[in-house]
């Protein structure tokens, strides 16, 4: 086998003495501190086989001295959570609502707790803060379809607002009447009653049409919505009617948005969350959203 | 073995030069031109996808727009279309000099090869668009394009192989061992992570053949093994081809070379697990997955070592060449995210890095820094050799496809780790009372502003891509620019300055 040893010039090291399309390569040794660097990896990786789970042995595996899983460690870690949150838990189960409301420390820890489930659960739709999205309310006003207080909120939260839940607010499908639709009201009428509200909340709108449509509204939507459009809460009436005059529109107030919800109608959902929060946690939310800004 | 003091480059055997030895050119012209195509449409698929995390109105309220369907045309278009292409030509440009061998099968396999894989790739890309996709990472192509592949790369592996083994040397060159390594073990990879039932004959749906943890395994297996013999092996051939070509300086370490590809095959082969720390997969594999990636680290680094200090005695080369400025700092890259990898495989580490920005910025310092570097120092290299050119169009513009590339995987990857690392900490934050701090969308709108930086430093790589692309093409056009030539100056002494 022809070698052909030569010493590269420049650095004064011997090539191995093969040569493939003028590429040669010296003979330098491994550095010195990759080979310890690369052993000292090693010898860890060897310490942790010792102790910790390492090596499969048929159905079982090499345990480690440390007698560490990680199945272990979370199930410390939640219940050194639930511990640390034990005595404010209890006292919470025990208590109602508005007695949390009462209690200074129960309503921090409330407030704080509520504040992170309300960001996961309900920011979604109702947004960071409440501050509500088209199709749903805003929570940080005074303007309640259900009922502002603790209790109320604590309630809509379980049951969820036509809900697959036996206790529901309103009826499952059912909403407001699509007066357009189902011909009720004809197009002009529909029109009529629209350019009233817009009166109502001091917008532009056409005197003529508006006049026409108090008459509608007087004959078709005071049921629900109260003689002087205050909604149902303020008018008694448990159906969960807002109030036509008003800033925060659930769905719009501007006259296209006004004809469409009269023209078809409107039956929002929310989720009954006693089906996926525990009963604290739901406190603690009514709590939270009861003193968002806008609970009565 | 009687040595003997030579000037390097004299000629060791008169018979090597008389010998008349025929090298196949054309295809791997063809395969360098669909290399630099699906790098720019890859990269710019890639900017495309990073503006809609910004702006996710550039989904376009369309399926086949969307981000879920884009993404894996952006990183099989880069991956498999741009560095599988840049690794055919020059894996199969390389191993006929090395062997001193036409390739074997003649011209029929290889443009066989160059044909059926870049029809793979339109029809893998086509697939994705339209919603077909196995849902497994870097591996989605369903089962019948899977086939395809699966024959394209035997054909491969014969091609390569056949010319290693038909060699006119009495010995193998490091670059082959490394480019063997990747061929053998990427089909090894594809067939075990393919294992699929398809639906019906006629469709394209499949089942995996294992389930669950077992399925996520087996794909993580796959999937971080695509990185180390795609991306790593296959890249470091190429590395050790180009860059002492390049220098036109003896590998520094023969003994390194054979040490760290031993370590670097037998260790990478088990790391996998280290993609599913805190899941389901069992303690013990874990383990396994972590240890040997942490062992990885130096057989890594050997190619690191190996690539720069063959640059010993050379360095003064990196102020009047840019393309082995290219090729330098892709090995600086590498040696970095192989540093980056093992420490983030380390589990406590893992624990804040894991699903977070860090992953994305990590995969893109070894993409852009490593993978696409040593890819536009070898095409550099290889079209004015190619087209028969006497030199490159530009030399300046190389050294600005440089800068303007480097400033954009500096943005890229600097935006990521501190979007990563936010991310990772907003996640685990607690308040005093035990609850979470932030909830997931906050820390979506946290991340905003780096996605945009991101976005733009992915805008500056593809302009880099895109000086490239003219400069090439002028090259092979045979025009030669008329600009400031570098020229090596002395270096000048302080002895008299004032």
């Amino acid at each position: 086998m022809a070698r052909n040893i030569e010493k590269d010039a420049l650095s004064g090291v011997e090539t191995t003495g093969h040569e493939w399309d003028g590429l040669k390569e010296l003979n330098n040794p491994l550095p010195k501190w990759w080979l310890y660097i690369f052993y000292v990896c090693i010898a860890w990786s060897i310490v942790y086989y010792v102790l910790y789970p390492a090596w499969p042995l048929g159905k079982t595996y090499t345990k480690g001295l440390l007698g560490w899983s990680m199945r272990q460690e979370i199930a410390d870690n939640m219940a050194a959570a639930k511990a640390g949150q034990a005595k404010y838990l209890t006292a919470i189960a025990a208590k109602s609502v508005d007695e949390i409301q009462k209690d200074k420390d129960l309503l921090s820890f409330a407030m704080a707790g509520g504040r992170s489930v309300f960001n996961e659960n309900c920011a979604a739709c109702h947004g960071a803060g409440g501050q509500g999205a088209k199709g749903y309310p805003t929570l940080a006003d005074d303007v309640w379809l259900w009922g502002g207080t603790t209790a109320d909120i604590y309630k809509t939260i379980q049951h969820g607002i036509r809900a697959d839940d036996g206790d529901t607010r309103a009826t499952v499908g059912v909403g407001m009447t699509a007066f357009g639709k189902d011909g009720i009201l004809t197009k002009e009428q529909v029109d009529q009653v629209s350019d009233y509200i817009l009166s109502l909340n001091k917008k532009p709108a056409d005197a003529a049409k508006a006049a026409a449509g108090a008459k509608v509204f007087e004959e078709n939507c005071v049921a629900c919505h109260g003689d002087k459009a205050q909604g149902s809460l303020a008018a008694g009436i448990d159906v969960g009617a807002p109030p036509l005059v008003q800033a925060n529109w659930i769905y719009g107030g501007d006259k296209a948005t006004l004809v469409e919800t009269i023209a078809n109608g409107r039956a929002g959902v929310m989720p009954a969350w006693a089906k996926r929060l525990d009963d604290t946690t739901i406190k603690q939310l009514a709590v939270y959203v009861h003193n968002l800004g806008g609970g009565k | 073995m009687a040595s003997a003091t030579l000037t390097p480059g004299a000629a060791l055997g008169s018979q090597r030069v008389s010998e008349d030895v025929r090298y196949y050119e054309d295809v791997i012209r063809l395969f360098v031109i669909a290399a630099v195509f699906w790098g720019v449409i890859g990269f710019l698929a890639g900017v495309f996808i990073a503006l809609q995390l910004a702006f996710p109105a550039l989904n376009l309220g369309l399926e086949w727009t969307s981000f879920g369907r884009l993404r894996p045309v952006h990183t099989s278009a880069v991956i498999f279309a741009f560095g599988g292409n840049v690794l055919f030509a020059t894996s199969l440009y390389s191993v006929q000099r090395t062997s001193r061998q036409f390739l074997f099968g003649g011209e029929g396999l290889s443009k066989f090869i160059f044909w059926n894989y870049n029809i793979f790739i339109v029809l893998a890309a086509l697939s994705y668009v339209l919603g077909f996709s196995q849902g497994k990472e870097y591996a989605e192509p369903e089962w019948i394009l899977d086939l395809y592949l699966t024959v394209i790369w035997v054909i491969y592996a014969v091609v390569f192989v056949g010319t290693v083994m038909t060699r006119r040397e009495s010995h193998i060159y490091v670059a082959n061992w490394f480019f063997m390594a990747f061929i053998l073990t990427v089909a090894v990879l594809h067939l075990g992570n393919n294992v699929n039932l398809p639906v019906s004959l006629f469709g394209m749906k499949s089942y995996t053949f294992v389930s669950g943890v077992q399925s996520a395994m087996v794909q993580w297996w796959y999937g971080h093994n695509a990185v180390g013999f795609f991306l790593t092996a296959g890249f470091l051939g190429i590395m050790y081809y180009f860059v002492p070509k390049r220098a036109e300086r003896p590998v520094y370490s023969y003994r390194l070379s054979i040490v760290h590809f031993w370590t670097l095959i037998f260790l990478y082969i088990w790391a996998g697990p280290h993609h599913l720390h805190y899941t389901a997969l069992p303690d013990w594999a874990q383990t396994l997955g972590m240890t040997f990636s942490v062992m990885l680290w130096m057989p890594s680094w050997g190619g690191m070592i190996n690539g720069i200090m063959t640059l010993s005695g050379a360095w003064d080369k990196l102020r009047t060449d840019p393309v082995l400025r290219f090729m330098v700092a892709s090995v600086a890259f590498y040696g970095m995210s192989t540093f980056e990898g093992p420490l983030m495989s380390v589990k406590a580490v893992n624990a804040l890095s894991h699903y977070t920005d860090w992953t994305v910025g990590h995969v893109h310092s070894g993409a852009l820094g490593w993978v696409a570097f040593i890819s536009f120092g070898a095409i550099y290299f290889l079209v004015p050799v190619l087209w028969k050119r006497q030199q490159l169009y530009s030399l300046r513009l190389v050294s600005l496809h440089f800068w303007t590339a480097t400033i954009g995987i500096v943005l890229y990857i600097t935006a990521m780790w501190v979007s990563g690392i936010m991310q990772g900490l907003m996640w685990r934050a607690y308040d005093n009372l035990g609850f979470l701090q932030y909830s997931f969308v906050e820390t979506v709108a946290a991340m905003h502003p780096f996605y945009v930086i991101r976005a733009m430093g992915g805008l500056l790589f593809v302009a880099g891509a895109l000086i490239m692309v003219y400069n090439l093409w002028r090259t092979a056009k045979g025009d030669v620019r008329i600009e400031k030539p570098y020229v090596s100056a002395p270096h000048k002494t302080a002895v008299g300055a004032a």
